[in-house]
């Protein structure tokens, strides 16, 4: 590998943490809340897709299938059980709640499905790769999640732009209270962002773990990829989350080029450094979240 | 009114003068406690005296300052590898490391604070995390502290110390932390200072508006969670003497953002007594129940989620509530 092609399978691999990050962006959008559980759910989507196709003939992709309206589902009734009720008791509790869970996901997979490492079968596209030249080669797998990540990412700006439900995500997104007089019931709206959150959330985990080796306690990793891919690209726009993804990854490579062992250090860099930059710019007493800035 | 005529404005009340007398005395008697118990009890009570400094700490930054991190244990990490690095590698007194390292976890948090203290909410939590796996990752580089694979403080204490006197000593400085940190928090808290804290975490804008100075209040209180955890490192690692650099039980882990949180919640966040009472129940816990595995943390995780939303204020606010009891007194109260 060369420079080049490191920065090329950055930009790759920015498409994974963009549809990782969709979720966490759409839930703070809307609900004003971190969802620290983020990643753990995008693991159970990865270990229920694990399930499908150790015991049935299905492929992954298929499994896809069934773990994406299985994902809606959850999120659904998350929302209506733990969250509701966190998003009533104050600012804090939702943190507080959604680190319960992760903690309780997290063993309850070390329990069930071992602490051993899995992988999830990416079918004869894993394997296969474009060789545009001697120094260039394009894994297809890696192709198809950027592909799927702007797909998710379009979709989703249709959605918020052109469906009645995507007014009511915006109306209840800019004033909760106002979008309630006008007649949103928001706890159904803060229910479908959820809904959608939790399956972008799954599709973006079985993605990575069809990627890369996956165990009960990598749901944090990709809570924390998610979240430098939000910041970096700004909270709230859904493109910026795309463009934050693609200097994640190329971050990632990048360092991963100099020593493999810099791969998520060079990450955890630039976002610490993309903070720093804020702190100096924004001194004056603005937040590095904006309110309002949703979708 | 007649009512406000007989109402008076107090902070000290005769419970609250006899249990902080009471809890000076204890803690003067359990400074003999070397000389009277076993090994066994001096080993539990240092476990519990690194849980008390962990929940207070927490709950000064939660509690106090509206700031939810799930990254303190880069510090306890901090004051761990800093102890190794002086006492191993630079042939400190190992006690003497403790100190030197802790001062080291409160230079660090100064700029860390500037940093942070621009995130809010969800941000802050989230980032602190990335932080505490940032340093992480670059103790597990450095091959002479062990790399990935850890390392140990064993020798260092060994050369200077029988395993008798480490212990001895060990359990002194860890209670001397811990009634230290407490009486610099219930300072802090009574001050000037601890009211303006308590006006940002009650009304942000409010208290920027009269006048309140937001960030020095806030990054006083990260600074102190910072050296305190980092203390509480220090202690972790003389008492456990072995340490890993990476995963969630390592001593830069998540588990420990987990069993601080816990012990706050259970307690009751934003209470003084509270984060006290919650690693007593952390630490019986552990002696009595279970110390490790998937079903010690899903309970950990399952109570802290169940508290947070049906008793907020955890086990010693809803004391307080209910009694009007207030043994350590920050605030003010009214009576007739």
């Amino acid at each position: 590998m060369n420079w080049a092609n490191a920065v090329l399978h950055g930009i790759l691999l920015g498409g994974l943490y963009a549809l990782l990050a969709t979720g966490l962006s759409l839930m703070f959008g809307v609900m004003r809340i971190i969802n620290l559980a983020h990643g753990s759910l995008a693991l159970v989507g990865a270990y229920m897709a694990f399930l499908l196709t150790e015991h049935t003939s299905m492929s992954t992709y298929l499994s896809l299938v069934i773990v994406l309206p299985g994902a809606l589902v959850v999120g659904y009734v998350l929302q209506w059980t733990l969250l509701e009720r966190s998003l009533r008791a104050g600012e804090l509790v939702p943190l507080l709640t959604t680190f319960g869970l992760l903690i309780v996901i997290a063993n309850l997979l070390q329990e069930f499905f071992s602490p051993d490492v899995h992988s999830l079968p990416s079918g004869s596209i894993g394997t296969a790769s474009w060789r545009i030249s001697s120094h260039f080669t394009v894994p297809w797998l890696d192709a198809l999640i950027l592909g799927v990540a702007i797909g998710a990412l379009g979709s989703l700006q249709l959605l918020l732009r052109r469906t009645q439900i995507g007014r009511e995500l915006r109306a209840t997104a800019a004033d909760a209270d106002t979008a309630e007089l006008l007649g949103v019931d928001a706890r159904r709206v803060y229910a479908y962002a959820t809904a959608i959150a939790v399956a972008t959330a799954a599709l973006a985990g079985v993605f990575y773990a069809m990627r890369s080796a996956f165990d009960p306690f990598s749901g944090p990793t990709q809570l924390i990829y998610a979240f430098e891919a939000v910041v970096i690209g700004g909270l709230g726009s859904l493109w910026g989350t795309l463009l934050g993804g693609i200097v994640l990854g190329v971050a990632q490579t990048v360092g991963a080029q100099i020593d493999v062992q810099y791969f998520a250090l060079a990450g955890h860099v630039v976002f610490l450094a993309v903070l720093v930059l804020r702190a100096v710019l924004q001194a004056g007493g603005l937040r590095v979240l904006p309110r309002g800035a949703a979708a | 009114m007649s009512v406000v005529a007989t109402t008076r404005v107090e902070r000290w009340s005769a419970v609250s003068v006899s249990f902080t007398g009471a809890l000076a005395a204890l803690i003067a008697l359990l400074a003999f406690a070397p000389l009277l118990l076993g090994q066994n009890s001096l080993d539990n009570l240092i476990q519990l005296y690194f849980l008390v400094i962990l929940a207070i700490m927490w709950n000064a930054l939660a509690g106090y300052g509206g700031l939810v991190s799930v990254g303190q244990q880069a510090f306890i990490g901090i004051g761990a590898y800093g102890v190794v690095f002086l006492s191993v590698q630079h042939s400190l007194n190992p006690y003497l490391a403790m100190l030197v390292a802790t001062a080291i976890g409160a230079a660090i948090s100064i700029p860390l604070a500037a940093v942070m203290l621009w995130l809010r909410g969800g941000a802050f939590a989230i980032g602190m995390w990335v932080v505490a796996e940032m340093f992480a990752i670059f103790v597990s580089l450095d091959a002479t502290l062990g790399g990935g694979t850890g390392t140990s403080a064993v020798l260092a204490f060994n050369l200077r110390y029988t395993p008798d006197q480490r212990l001895k000593y060990t359990y002194w400085a860890a209670l001397a932390a811990a009634a230290t940190l407490l009486v610099v928090l219930f300072v802090l808290l009574r001050s000037r200072l601890g009211a303006s804290l308590q006006a940002i975490r009650d009304d942000e804008e409010a208290a920027r508006s009269v006048g309140v100075r937001v960030l020095l209040g806030r990054g006083v209180l990260f600074v102190l969670a910072g050296a305190g955890c980092t203390a509480a490192g220090a202690i972790i690692l003389a008492w456990q003497l072995s340490i890993l650099p990476l995963g969630p039980d390592s001593i830069f882990g998540v588990d420990w953002s987990a069993k601080m949180i816990f012990m706050v919640l259970v307690g009751g966040l934003g209470t003084f007594e509270g984060p006290i009472l919650g690693a007593i129940v952390l630490y019986l816990l552990q002696t009595y129940v279970s110390n490790s595995g998937v079903w010690y943390f899903v309970m950990l995780g399952s109570i802290a989620i169940a508290v947070a939303l049906f008793l907020p204020r955890g086990v010693w606010g809803a004391v307080q509530e209910r009694f009007n009891l207030q043994l350590l007194p920050v605030g003010y109260r009214l009576r007739r």
